[in-house]
């Protein structure tokens, strides 16, 4: 249990390890994009965790790092045939970030700090936890940056448009936005 | 009665206070607030108000109940910033952008760092630059000078001498010419552009008036402007006499508030000679940059904001040590 509730708060891959702010930068342009991008990362995540974690036996320690990457490889493949097919809109807005998953810190990180330590049990709920505090992350700055910049939250619009500042649909938003909730987050947790 | 305080030496106080530095800027923008008030009437008064009162609420509620400190309106530094982003926004501008710049400009930009003394970048041109990015369209509507014979809401607008400049640059386009001010108008003020940006002779004169009184030094200011002015010298558009070209860049935009107002900021800008000169020159090459190349017609608050970074490394030109000598 505690493996599963440590990456949604205490090593919140965003706010507290600091891991992956590419995509949290440029994916967050809304709580939608921010979300699926969350979740796809977690699927890479949960899915590679558990075969590393099996195959932490087989692989020499010398080639481990590309070991890693083929099969982090593989699932983010099956996961963008996957997306293309059934969600093509979100397939075409995430885009680039879709195959960039593969050299993501927060897999591999986890893969060589957890996984090829730990069964197979422990590695999942390392995934899931992980995936899962990335996918709140992720949610929560595109929220902010949806609401401030174009006045509508998950595409539900609370207040017109016309008020909305651009800045934060576009990069400099992205960095104002997640140096504030990395301040607050980290403020409420270690206190 | 008064506590003794036991302190080491210097025991005389030159009676320097930020308060009075403040103040003294203050007043050196009278002049050039007085002819916005002239050009844009209530839109420059109405602009200015909400945009000082919102700026020191900002400053006050977020010391007081989010730093939990004693709230420092008392050293004008807030009326200050207020004042200056003002005069950097059109005074047409909705009320709400107004409040928003002001809550980005002391929130974002200074409060955040730790408030007074703390701030890497300039306050009243982060909430500028936050606006123009924002709402692109209300911050680029320029209106006209034309006195409180107008209402505030509906001034009649134009293009800025800024944006036909950058057309005749761009394009070769010499049929713009006309849109042109006389250098006489543009020194004087009557002319489109923000609040108050527009004077370059009050400008020049509170500028002046700093120096003399000690609060700002010749370097950064001597230094842009002299920049600016030999790269528009050298890069006139053809068909365009140099010299007029150079006077018009000098004289238009936001050069003048920004060389004597905005650069000049005590936190945001190199302590020693040499490195205020480098400050400045970096500014002049980069306004010059964006003016001709870049897709804003005016570049000076991204110059400032851009050379405020670079303003720690700046600063590891060390004055000489009082006695030190020099080893050959």
């Amino acid at each position: 249990m505690k493996t599963f509730t440590n990456g949604i708060l205490k090593e919140n891959p965003t706010f507290g390890l600091v891991l992956g702010m590419c995509p949290t930068l440029a994916t967050t342009t809304s709580a939608v994009n921010g979300m699926s991008m969350g979740l796809a990362t977690m699927f890479v995540l949960v899915c590679s965790n558990v075969v590393i974690s099996l195959l932490k036996n087989v692989i020499p320690d010398k080639v481990r790092i590309p070991a890693f990457i083929v099969v982090i490889a593989t699932f983010v493949s099956i996961l963008q045939l996957l997306m293309q097919a059934y969600v093509p809109a979100i397939y075409a807005t995430l885009g680039l970030f879709i195959p960039l998953i593969v050299v993501n810190c927060i897999v591999l990180g986890r893969a060589e700090a957890f996984a090829c330590k730990n069964n197979i049990g422990l590695s999942a709920l390392d995934g899931l936890g992980m995936g899962l505090g990335f996918t709140l992350s992720l949610t929560v700055i595109g929220a902010i940056r949806e609401l401030l910049g174009t006045g509508c939250i998950f595409g539900y619009n609370l207040y017109s448009s016309q008020y909305g500042a651009l800045i934060f649909v576009l990069a400099p938003g992205a960095f104002i936005c997640l140096g504030y909730v990395m301040a607050l987050v980290n403020k409420k947790i270690k206190g | 009665m008064k506590n003794l305080i036991v302190a080491p030496a210097p025991h005389a106080h030159s009676g320097d206070s930020v308060r009075k530095n403040m103040l003294l800027v203050i007043a050196a923008l009278l002049p050039a607030y007085a002819v916005s008030l002239a050009a844009f009437g209530w839109g420059a008064l109405i602009t200015t108000l909400i945009s000082i009162a919102a700026c020191c609420a900002t400053e006050w509620v977020i010391a007081k109940w989010v730093l939990k400190q004693q709230p420092t309106l008392c050293d004008c530094s807030a009326i200050l910033t207020g004042l200056l982003l003002a005069f950097n926004l059109p005074s047409n501008l909705p009320w709400w952008i107004v409040v928003v710049g002001a809550i980005v400009a002391i929130g974002v930009g200074k409060m955040t760092y730790g408030g007074l003394g703390q701030n890497p970048f300039n306050p009243a041109l982060v909430g500028r630059v936050f606006l123009l990015i924002s709402f692109p369209v209300q911050m680029t509507t320029w209106p006209l000078p034309q006195g409180f014979s107008g209402s505030y809401v509906d001034a009649a607008t134009g293009a800025t001498p800024l944006a036909a400049m950058k057309q005749i640059v761009k394009n070769g386009d010499m049929s713009l010419m006309d849109k042109l001010p006389d250098l006489q108008d543009a020194f004087v003020g009557f002319m489109g552009g923000s609040l108050g940006e527009v004077s370059a002779l009050a400008l020049i004169a509170g500028g002046i008036f700093l120096i003399c009184m000690r609060v700002i030094t010749w370097h950064i200011p001597v230094s842009i402007l002299a920049t600016v002015a030999a790269f528009a010298a050298l890069s006139a558009p053809a068909g365009m006499c140099p010299c007029q070209y150079t006077a018009l860049t000098l004289l238009t935009g936001g050069i003048m508030l920004g060389a004597f107002f905005m650069a000049t900021d005590y936190v945001t800008s190199p302590m020693t000679g040499w490195g205020k000169i480098i400050f400045g020159v970096g500014i002049g090459l980069l306004v010059m940059v964006i003016r001709t190349w870049g897709a804003y017609p005016e570049g000076m608050s991204f110059a400032i904001l851009i050379m405020n970074a670079t303003v720690p490394l700046l600063n590891k030109i060390r004055p000489r040590r009082f006695g030190e000598v020099v080893k050959k």
